[in-house]
């Protein structure tokens, strides 16, 4: 019986340490949650931002990247305090269904076209509409994110524009339902094309530590600007939400001050992200 | 190819230099699975005892739920508990989404399934005469449950065992309900997750290392316990 005493007590001990680790009793700060999308973090921009932000404001910032269409989802629910996307279309419906207050501009960055180098499509340096078109014509495959993302829609209306109609079920076009990295690395594999955001880009490319990869066909056209808002979530829908934070937040990242900070944002020594705020007097 | 090779040196430069992103994410893991395993041992041996040890209409359907259950995708179970708990379902003000005990939910539902068929196969499997000689030594009610668990304690420790394997693994409830959130709710596998999507293999499979290692520690050192215990 002494044996089956020695188990008991270890158990006992086994169950208080896994009790002592676990996070019952917490006095909890208040934080502020955001839903953004996973082109702002896998930057490596808000990493960058929430200290600035803790210093400048004393608030601390928690965040879920996921795609834009979830992220909205989550404000809808009240899930999260404020929401950072960039699909205008689905940031006017968020605004119009009440779901959202106090929309602000924040910055902009680009999207581009990439393909394999050796450009099957034969479409470098065309206008996007064209190249859009030249591609479903020629069937080239297009690798779409196809997750409701910023992204995503963007593509979609880039296609709509370049009158390309019935490609959901086509063969050439390649909806991997996956991040912005994940999808480049398929195109990659499928030498075909992507229309993606140019931070994620520009990681790729850097990943591939000068390993042939694919590259930029089409840049700069006006419709390959890809905005950035912010949205508090309405505080009457969700009483609880922390809108007080919020405010302090939208105030914060659309100051001259920090728009600075953004862009003096670097990756791979490049400026990423274009501020664009509208700066009110006294900021 | 190499970025498996590459994986397992950084695994170990992961475990050596501790560095403090790392060093959250298992703790974070043994937080999160910790807990969970507390309310799927709590709940699941009582269970398991009653579904084994009593006669009941009904018996053999709640029997056969438990095992159906133990093929829940865990992607599904995150969808289920985030219903629940967001702040439009019925448990919203309990503010369990993104936290570690709101992940706790999915995995104890995702673990439970496991203990209570397991413990309820390992009680059935006991000699009948075990109940007869325990009632006739005066033995009732709860101290007859722990003396049939106490018997039946190493198919319950291999039930303990698979259910840690399982929630400790599991990826789809723990980002769905967790969120992935950097310092607070990043465990290994959404961990393992995050990265692979970004791009870097290397550190996925460092990571998994890691896992694989917590996990080999564990069994380790309750087999030397079992050995201990064993001789009773």
């Amino acid at each position: 019986m002494k044996s089956n005493k020695r188990a008991l007590l270890f158990i006992t001990i086994l169950a208080v340490c896994m009790l002592a680790l676990s996070p019952f009793a917490y006095a909890k700060p208040p934080v502020l949650r955001m839903a953004t999308t996973t082109s702002t973090d896998n930057t490596g921009l808000l990493d960058y931002m929430a200290p600035i932000l803790l210093k400048d404001t004393g608030i601390e910032i928690q965040w879920v990247s996921v795609g834009t269409g979830k992220a909205l989802e989550y404000g809808r629910n009240g899930d999260v305090d404020i929401v950072l996307t960039h699909d205008p279309a689905a940031e006017d419906k968020f605004m119009a269904d009440g779901a959202g207050v106090n929309r602000r501009k924040v910055m902009y960055n680009d999207f581009v076209l990439i393909g394999p180098a050796n450009d099957p499509a034969g479409i470098k340096g065309k206008p996007i509409g064209q190249a859009m078109a030249t591609i479903a014509a020629k069937g080239q495959p297009l690798v779409s994110r196809a997750d409701k993302s910023g992204t995503h829609a963007a593509e979609l209306k880039l296609l709509k524009e370049a009158g390309v109609k019935d490609f959901d079920k086509a063969s050439w076009y390649v909806q991997t339902g996956q991040g912005m990295l994940n999808t480049i690395n398929i195109a990659d594999e499928r030498k075909g094309y992507a229309l993606a955001d140019r931070g994620t880009f520009i990681k790729y490319d850097a990943n591939l530590k000068g390993k042939p990869g694919l590259v930029i066909v089409v840049e700069g056209d006006q419709q390959l600007l890809n905005m950035y808002t912010v949205m508090a979530v309405n505080p009457i829908k969700h009483p609880h939400a922390k809108y007080d934070l919020a405010i302090k937040y939208i105030d914060w990242i659309t100051s001259s001050k920090v728009q600075k900070d953004i862009a003096n944002f670097k990756l791979e020594g490049k400026q990423l992200f274009f501020p664009n705020a509208e700066i009110r007097a006294g900021h | 190819m190499d970025f498996i090779v590459q994986g397992f040196f950084q695994s170990i430069r992961l475990i050596a230099s501790m560095d403090e992103e790392t060093l959250n994410i298992v703790l974070t893991t043994l937080r999160l699975t910790g807990l969970s395993m507390l309310f799927i041992l709590g709940i699941g041996l009582p269970l398991g005892f009653a579904l084994g040890y009593f006669d009941f209409p009904g018996k053999h359907f709640f029997r056969t739920v438990a095992d159906t259950l133990l093929a829940l995708p865990t992607v599904v179970v995150g969808l289920l508990v985030y219903a629940f708990i967001s702040r439009r379902g019925p448990l919203g003000d309990f503010e369990l989404l993104f936290t570690i005990r709101g992940m706790a939910i999915g995995q104890v539902i995702l673990g439970l399934p496991i203990v209570i068929s397991y413990t309820a196969t390992a009680i059935e499997g006991l000699d009948n005469r075990l109940r007869l000689t325990l009632q006739t030594l005066g033995a009732s009610g709860a101290k007859l449950a722990v003396t049939s668990l106490w018997e039946g304690r190493f198919q319950i420790l291999v039930a303990a065992l698979t259910s840690y394997g399982r929630i400790i693994g599991e990826v789809g409830s723990a980002m769905m309900l967790g969120g992935n959130i950097k310092w607070h709710t990043r465990t290994i596998t959404t961990a393992i997750t995050l990265e692979t999507g970004k791009g870097d293999f290397a550190l996925g499979i460092a990571l998994g290392i890691v896992l694989l290692a917590i996990s080999f520690a564990l069994n380790i050192s309750l087999s030397f316990i079992r050995r201990r215990v064993g001789s009773s």
